[in-house]
């Protein structure tokens, strides 16, 4: 904590507290929510507050119990013994099984297509010969802005004329779509600090353009891309109102299943998928940094 | 000329002869057709899957063919006719004959949906009308009224002859709690059906709360975070970008463990007997809970932008101001506030654009004070389907929304937009 300079009047002294306190507690609003729900998930209760045996840390009042649920949840013969037709069961019927691997195929079939195609549109604007950079700009980044729920009506009305409704394929581009922008702007951002002369001093040394691309562009804004991906990753993972619109129940995803969770029947399964989410998030969140970390000191060097 | 007696220049000439302006204005033309084949893919993409489909649905609010295509003679008398006259026997031959065709091709009951969205009450008629429509016989005006009295009354065919225009303002009327007429075009709906207007207000006023809030508790934390050694400040934003990381569903779920009337919060007010038990706050499922999930889940969306501005604000001014003599908190407004204007800009218009455009947290926490605008556009969508109607408030909330994102580029500029 930054010591308080000798001059500060006891006035001062009281509020820089107070301040600091009023920040804590903001905090607290910030992230108690996520952490509330990590407790709650080893309910053995089906309910969604504390009973007294868990304040009382009580072991009987713990479980896993909903964490075995996302498992067994819609499985045709849920209470057999362990085995390997135990786990093509669970594999093959588990609601929830099917929403995990349903999110994880969509989402990774989106993020390619979104880094793809956001990568390369990104280097182009980059470029100062680019015409209508501007206006271009905006409506490659509008799907960010567009309230969901125009954006998921129009599709639903427009694929459903080209019979893209209720498939994969419709949900993969909706979620690449929204994806985009994300991709555009972290790339974009690396590529504002790149200098040009670098491409220059490669093709003056004999590179083509294909080498310059590779040894020299690609290595600085890789940390820009990855970041991209990892939100357009983000972005489908969690999206819900275009699968609300586009989907049929054959492509539900795990923020699909939630939805009809908290909607029908509101159980602590939810929490442990939740408790799940929330692990997941902090390893996106890791690698995020680390990449930020790797790009400064890439930057680092390149500026000396 | 006065001067054409001096020889021109002999142009300057690139290697292979081709003089050399020429020879830039090709390099020139090579390097934007690149850049412009690099943006192209993600072009077409974005056109194909998301400008073209939101512009068709727009379409929709302003053109619908329902009922001409399905009642084309009755179209043609309908346009003829100028709404004000009795209607006469050519009209209710048209509308004989055309139901005859409904009623075997089993059209009827679009037609009949399109004319009760624009006159309510009338769906039975059309439908219990076409069933007798085979066995009746000329003069078809008594035969017709004869089946339901409700033919003799001008306002059923002045509704179909408005639902019989394919271009109509009447969606954009309804969405803005008025009725379009054949004799008086634009009234206001009475008072007791407004619903539109109220919910356009409604979501502007939760919006803005939502983004005052956001203010409110984002300032002094992107201040304590642009303030405090990097070391600190990096640790303390992964309490910012963590629920930013989160899943929105799950933050909804956890406001509903925390809100809800057997919820953390009240558990504890009965429990430190500051509420009985029979008293419980309902804190969710109303106006309450969707403001403070939407705080909550916007919040990062406000500090991140403050931050990165106050990141650039350099302390010494703080100092000069202090050391010529101003108050902490003269320093304070004088000098360091206007210079975060640029941060409020951005975050404020930020979390009011995503704001007012929210729809799952109000259809989860909402109940029925708290529905968005967006909830009525789905509800339109799904349940009603009254496309038309559903693309009409689609189309206000989506002018509003683009002004937003004008005046964002403007105040912050798109390329400006940073993620965490």
């Amino acid at each position: 904590m930054a010591k308080l300079p000798p001059y500060t009047s006891t006035g001062e002294y009281i509020w820089h507290y107070i301040y600091r306190g009023i920040c804590g507690l903001i905090f607290l609003f910030l992230i108690l929510p996520i952490l509330v729900v990590l407790p709650l998930s080893f309910n053995v209760e089906p309910y969604f507050s504390f009973t007294s045996g868990m304040l009382n840390f009580d072991a009987e009042a713990y479980s896993l119990r909903w964490y075995g649920d996302i498992l067994r949840n819609g499985m045709m013969a849920p209470d057999e013994a362990f085995s390997w037709a135990w786990v093509s069961d669970t594999w093959d019927n588990s609601q929830w099984m099917r929403a995990i691997r349903n999110s994880f195929f969509i989402g990774i079939c989106a993020t390619l297509l979104a880094t793809a195609l956001g990568t390369l549109a990104a280097i182009g604007l980059a470029r100062s010969e680019m015409p209508y950079r501007r206006l271009i700009m905006s409506i490659l980044i509008s799907p960010m802005i567009v309230p969901l729920i125009i954006t998921a009506a129009g599709m639903f009305y427009f694929y459903s004329q080209v019979h893209l409704s209720q498939t994969y394929l419709g949900v993969i581009m909706a979620h690449a779509v929204l994806g985009t922008p994300f991709v555009i702007i972290t790339v974009t951002a690396t590529l504002v600090g790149f200098d040009k002369s670098l491409v220059r001093a490669s093709q003056s040394l004999g590179a083509g353009a294909l080498t310059t691309f590779y040894k020299v562009q690609m290595p600085l804004i890789v940390p820009g891309v990855i970041a991209g991906g990892l939100f357009a990753f983000i972005t489908s993972f969690d999206e819900v109102v275009a699968v609300l619109f586009l989907a049929s129940p054959e492509q539900r995803t795990i923020p699909r299943q939630m939805w009809s969770g908290i909607r029908e029947q509101i159980s602590p399964t939810i929490l442990a998928v939740a408790t799940l989410l929330v692990i997941l998030s902090i390893i996106l969140l890791t690698i995020l940094e680390l990449l930020r970390r790797r790009s400064e000191r890439l930057r680092g060097i390149s500026n000396t | 000329m006065a001067d054409s007696h001096i020889a021109p220049l002999e142009p300057i000439t690139a290697a292979d002869g081709t003089p050399l302006k020429k020879k830039l204005a090709q390099a020139l033309f090579r390097s934007k057709v690149r850049a412009v084949s690099l943006v192209v893919p993600l072009f077409a993409f974005v056109m194909v899957s998301f400008v073209i489909p939101i512009f068709a649905l727009m379409w929709q609010g302003v053109y619908n063919e329902r009922f001409s295509k399905y009642t084309p003679n009755l179209t043609e008398q309908l346009t003829s006719w100028d709404g004000l006259t009795e209607p006469d026997e050519a009209l209710f031959a048209a509308l004989v004959a055309d139901l005859v065709v409904a009623k075997k091709e089993r059209t009827i009951g679009r037609i009949a949906t399109r004319v009760n969205q624009e006159y309510p009450g009338t769906r039975s008629l059309f439908t219990s009308t076409a069933r007798k429509a085979k066995k009746l016989t000329p003069p078809f005006k008594e035969s017709v009224i004869k089946v339901n009295k409700k033919w003799a009354k001008i306002e059923v065919w002045r509704a179909m002859k408005l639902t019989s225009q394919n271009l109509t303002p009447a969606f954009y009327a309804t969405a803005l709690d008025g009725r379009y007429t054949v004799d008086q075009g634009f009234v206001q709906q009475n008072e007791n059906r407004q619903i539109y207007v109220t919910l356009f207000w409604r979501t502007f006023m939760i919006s803005a709360s939502v983004m005052g809030l956001c203010l409110l508790l984002g300032y002094p934390v992107a201040y304590l975070l642009a303030t405090l050694p990097l070391r600190t400040s990096n640790l303390l934003m992964i309490m910012v970008l963590l629920p930013f990381w989160t899943s929105l569903l799950v933050r909804t779920t956890a406001w509903i463990a925390i809100l809800q009337s057997q919820g953390v919060i009240n558990d504890l007010l009965v429990t430190f007997g500051i509420t009985a038990d029979d008293s419980r706050f309902s804190l969710i499922y109303n106006m309450t809970g969707t403001i403070i999930a939407m705080t909550h889940i916007l919040l990062p969306f406000m500090i991140l932008p403050l931050y990165s501005v106050m990141k650039t604000i350099p302390p010494s001014y703080m100092r000069a101001a202090r050391s010529l003599g101003a108050t902490p908190t003269r320093a304070f407004i004088k000098v360091y506030m206007p210079q975060t204007i640029p941060g409020v800009g951005a975050g404020g218009l930020l979390v009011f654009i995503l704001a007012i455009g929210y729809y799952i947290t109000p259809a989860l926490v909402g109940g029925q004070d708290g529905q968005l605008i967006s909830n009525m556009i789905a509800y339109h969508m799904q349940k009603s389907l009254n496309w038309s109607l559903a693309a009409a408030l689609g189309g206000i909330l989506l002018s509003g929304v683009l002004l937003l994102y004008w005046a964002y580029d403007r105040v912050v500029g798109i390329d400006n937009m940073k993620l965490g």
